[in-house]
């Protein structure tokens, strides 16, 4: 687990070791780039979090495991915003390891922002991580920012317009959904990530 | 679509649920973690935990319980009491919680709402509002609302104060109606009405709770988000799944658990 503040890293291992899983909690370069699986949740803002990833020098940490390695990678919240390659929330330039923009979603009468609470999931296609969720379970989410679907999309959700819920790429995958208050869909989520084996 | 939430408010004292809101006689309950599991297996969709010996006697919040439940939960759960300022937020939050709720602190010194929202972003602040319509048929916000030896009118009018914490960065409001609060006789509607008409963030409808109808009722006519309730699911007189059927026969989204 990818220590990039936020005050979620604590819930997140906690589910992670309800599934029989004993992850790390570091901001060391040299142990991320030799993870065997990494997680980066994060909550807040992108530009915090992108923040974090430079100072300590993490980002060339997390090239090295995702690219040169092929480690499977899944980003939560924030953690799956900065994997785009810009965010609207504070102007920032993410990662860009996957293609597309990270906006604010519609504000409108009847509407709320932040798009809090239990949200229906679509799920696009087959995948590994979507393994026993079907479509229209529901997970929490909160934020107000989000990717907009595209062909790396294997779920959306919708609050006022429809958005990137899950993501994958080869290795590389990312949840705006918070998998670890999210019941048994984020329990089973979180338990197909552990056991992915990204071709 | 997004489903409306239901809330249970659990009372927590000296690391244990108690129950008697706002009374001075607390019956316990149980153990926090054996009525967290309850609620969340009975299909609640997050959880309230207010520490009531915190704001009227001057302590904050311990923060082993809530790393012991956050470790134990995994839907979401708000804390409130005894959190009045950054440092307080941060252990809690940091113990696992994924809100903290603040009423008083926020009256006495409102800066603490920009500075929450600043330091852990909108998502994790909610606003706790007590209020009350006076004889001038205006609703005005009370504080420390925990003890009615000390509650006092703050002059504030609850929809000038809606307005401004939104604009100091507050994430969600939970509205507390302390005339229909224990009354069981229904969700105060015309109140709930006229905040959420100036409310853009999320609101919770709180106090009054007592038959599932009253429940549809506030969905329905005030488009809160979310209902919180304490006493009519502490004593088992309304069912989470129940419910949660009666809403669902009456159009109203909810999560099946």
């Amino acid at each position: 687990m990818v220590d990039a503040g936020g005050a979620n890293l604590g819930s997140v291992r906690a589910a992670l070791e309800r599934l029989g899983a004993t992850p790390e909690l570091t901001r060391d370069p040299a142990r991320i780039a030799a993870a065997e699986r990494l997680l980066l949740p994060g909550v807040g803002a992108a530009a915090p979090v992108m923040a974090i990833l430079r100072e300590h020098g993490l980002v060339p940490a997390l090239r090295e495991a995702v690219f040169a390695r092929g480690v499977p990678l899944l980003g939560i919240c924030i953690g799956m915003q900065v994997l785009f390659e810009h965010s609207e929330e504070g102007a920032v330039d993410g990662l860009g390891w996957l293609p597309g923009r990270v906006r604010r979603l519609p504000a409108a009468p009847g509407l709320r922002l932040p798009h809090m609470g239990w949200n229906a999931l679509q799920p696009r296609r087959e995948h590994p991580l979507l393994d026993g969720i079907a479509a229209g379970q529901q997970a929490y989410f909160v934020h107000s920012y989000a990717a907009d679907p595209g062909a790396d999309t294997l779920a959306t959700c919708s609050h006022g317009r429809e958005f990137a819920a899950l993501v994958a790429r080869a290795n590389l995958a990312g949840v705006q959904f918070h998998p670890e208050r999210s019941g048994a869909v984020g329990a089973r989520l979180l338990a197909n990530f552990l056991r992915w084996s990204p071709a | 679509m997004l489903s409306r939430r239901i809330i249970p408010c659990l009372d927590v004292r000296g690391g244990r649920v108690v129950k008697g809101v706002r009374f001075r006689d607390h019956v316990d309950m149980g153990a926090i973690e054996e009525l967290a599991l309850r609620y969340r297996d009975a299909g609640a969709d997050e959880l309230v935990f207010y520490d009531i010996g915190a704001s009227p006697e001057g302590r904050a919040v311990d923060v082993d319980w809530v790393r012991r439940v956050s470790d134990l939960l995994d839907i979401p759960f708000c804390v409130a009491g005894g959190i009045d300022g950054v440092e307080r937020a941060r252990a809690v939050l940091h113990a696992g919680a994924d809100k903290v709720s603040i009423n008083t602190p926020a009256l006495q010194q409102p800066g603490l709402v920009d500075a929450l929202a600043a330091e852990f972003g909108s998502q994790c602040v909610v606003l706790g509002i007590d209020s009350v319509r006076d004889p001038d048929g205006e609703w005005r916000v009370r504080s420390y609302t925990g003890d009615p030896a000390r509650t006092r009118s703050e002059g504030r009018r609850t929809l000038d104060w809606v307005r401004e914490v939104q604009q100091r960065g507050a994430g969600e409001i939970v509205l507390n109606c302390m005339g229909s609060d224990g009354v069981r006789a229904g969700y105060d509607i015309p109140q709930l009405q006229a905040v959420r008409a100036v409310c853009t963030v999320p609101l919770v409808a709180s106090g009054g709770a007592g038959a599932p109808d009253h429940f549809v009722a506030v969905f329905r006519e005030a488009d809160v988000d979310a209902a919180l309730a304490a006493s009519v699911f502490h004593t088992g007189a309304i069912a989470i799944p129940d419910l949660k059927d009666h809403l669902s026969a009456h159009g109203i989204e909810v999560r099946r658990a």
